[in-house]
């Protein structure tokens, strides 16, 4: 599909048009080196959601064996996703996610990727504007929105507002500001988490080290979900942990930010975020639940469970914890958004993301409801960073064009707009045959057995869609250009 | 100076930290371990973004 209507074509220029970092190569001297990426995914991953996660597995009933085995092997899954997948892309291309995607799938995929990734990023900054003003709210005597409210009260809505307005001016300072705001914060907040967990240990019986195993299994990670919640095993823990940040490592959106590593090794980086933040942090937050929950309160709150293990301190590292996560998921729905409006400034772009961003941090049911939205968003976005591995690394050995769409001129990509389309709809139908009342009710008395056997939870989707991504992209793309007629097009165009 | 900075700020690190075994030794109670936090917390705030630059800033210093 060739671009020369009058409509298409201005809208693609006007993508083009523009000359700023965030649309070409990075230049050398503009490189960081890995304190910087240490800094950077420390700050991210010890976020205040990290107060959110750790109970969450406490109220599933995830027993401790598997809460520790499970995270051992998940964030490791994320690390070697990180470092083998995501940071060898950054640095060979050494550009943002959003034109990488141009290259391969075409400016307008580009713009609906941009589009969408916007929106989840600003809901996902204001999950973490909801958790610093659960912290900040104490000392005003402002209750905190309970589960099932629909909006909280007006003075709460206030202190949302002030605290995302000052993420909002962080983040329009830019990168290297935010780096050195995480990099300042880092070291302190690792303490600050299991500072509140040792000091609530003797409150659960245990007086010493070689307590600590039984402990966690008698009082802490019981097995014994708490409620309606359902049970969590290993592999719920290991897949979540392995997916929570899916987007960002197996999904590519991280190219944007290892543009600026100096070597690909530079993704092992985040095996900080991951054993200090998705490890330590979580299992430190669950610990402080047990505890707050053992003397007698209800309701564990990030800034409540904070307070009660760290004090003032702890209920600060909250607010900063927010802040060192809600930064950098600004600054990427700003470049997200600016893509799709491109003749805007940066700073108005980053303001508009901002608003939206206070506004879903008033929304309690997003909070109430984070573990699936990230569960969805990763296995939205995911299929797109398999497409971008498989055309840098895999074409060209196997003969085919990579960056198709922009050698051919295209204005979408075909290939990859089917293959998402069916990598998604492979999840939703594999998840949801057991799981959407509709679609179970549907297929009732349908399913031979082998596919009425399989059960899989959102979290264990991820390597099976990435699979089937893969493997239609690359049978969609050998069609277009061995089979089909585009390769002619891509001729006449001249390559 | 920058020693003296580097010294302070770990001074806030271990006043953040070692309390928190104290508690667990039995040897300060919850409320003492909370203000030594806070101390820990100004000290570490107080000296860490002066000698933490940005790497721009060190550049533009060689």
């Amino acid at each position: 599909m060739p671009m020369n209507t009058g409509e298409k074509s201005t809208l693609v220029e006007r993508l083009d048009a523009l000359y700023e970092y965030e649309r070409e190569p990075v230049t050398k001297d503009k490189l960081h080196g890995w304190k910087t990426f240490i800094a950077m995914f420390s700050g991210e991953h010890i976020a205040g959601t990290e107060f959110v996660l750790g109970p969450l597995m406490v109220m599933h009933g995830v027993s401790a064996g598997d809460f520790f085995g499970g995270l051992l092997v998940g964030n490791f899954l994320a690390v070697l996703s990180w470092a083998l997948l995501c940071a060898p892309v950054g640095v060979k291309t050494r550009l943002t996610i959003y034109w990488q995607l141009r290259r391969i799938c075409g400016p307008y995929l580009m713009i609906a990727y941009s589009a969408f990734y916007a929106i989840i990023l600003c809901l996902l900054a204001g999950a973490m504007v909801n958790v610093a003003v659960t912290s900040v709210s104490i000392p005003f005597n402002i209750p905190n929105p309970a589960a099932g409210d629909l909006l909280p009260t007006v003075p709460w809505m206030l202190l949302a507002v002030v605290v995302g307005a000052v993420i909002a001016i962080l983040a329009v300072l830019g990168f290297e500001k935010i780096a050195h705001f995480s990099k300042i914060c880092a070291p302190w907040m690792v303490l600050i988490f299991f500072a509140g967990a040792i000091a609530v240990l003797a409150d659960l019986g245990c007086t010493s080290v070689g307590d600590f195993w039984r402990v966690a299994n008698e009082k802490i990670f019981t097995g014994v979900p708490m409620g309606t919640a359902t049970k969590y095993t290993f592999w719920h823990v290991m897949g979540f942990a392995w997916l929570c940040n899916a987007t960002q490592h197996i999904g590519m959106a991280d190219i944007t930010i290892f543009r600026y590593a100096k070597k690909w090794t530079q993704g092992f980086a985040s095996a900080f975020g991951m054993y200090l933040g998705h490890y330590g942090a979580w299992v430190c937050s669950g610990i402080l639940c047990a505890a707050y929950l053992a003397a007698g309160n209800t309701n564990p709150k990030p800034g409540n469970i904070a307070l009660f293990g760290a004090g003032f301190a702890g209920a600060v590292c909250v607010v900063i914890a927010g802040w060192t996560t809600a930064n950098p998921t600004l600054y990427r729905a700003g470049l997200a958004i600016q893509v799709t409006t491109p003749n805007w400034k940066r700073w108005k772009v980053t303001f508009a993301a901002g608003v939206f961003m206070i506004v879903t941090a008033c929304i309690p049911a997003v909070n109430d409801n984070l573990d699936r939205i990230v569960a969805y968003y990763g296995l939205f976005f995911m299929p797109l960073g398999a497409f971008i591995f498989i055309d840098i690394w895999i074409f060209p050995k196997i003969g085919l064009i990579n960056d198709y769409a922009e050698k051919a001129k295209l204005s979408i990509s075909w290939p990859a707009t089917f293959a998402w389309i069916g990598a998604l709809l492979f999840s939703v139908f594999m998840y949801g045959k057991d799981n959407y009342l509709w679609l179970s009710r549907l297929l009732e008395g349908r399913q031979p057995p082998w596919l009425a056997n399989i059960k899989l939870d959102l979290m264990l989707l991820i390597a099976p869609e990435w699979i089937v991504a893969v493997t239609l992209y690359l049978l969609f793309c050998i069609i277009q250009q061995k089979i089909g007629k585009s390769k002619v097009q891509y001729r006449e165009a001249g390559q | 100076m920058k020693n003296i900075l580097k010294i302070i700020s770990l001074l806030g690190l271990a006043l953040t930290i070692v309390p928190s075994m104290l508690v667990f030794k039995g040897v300060i109670d919850l409320k003492l371990h909370y203000n030594l936090m806070i101390v820990g917390m100004v000290l570490w705030f107080g000296s860490a973004p002066l000698w933490m630059k940005s790497k721009s800033l060190e550049e533009k210093e060689q």
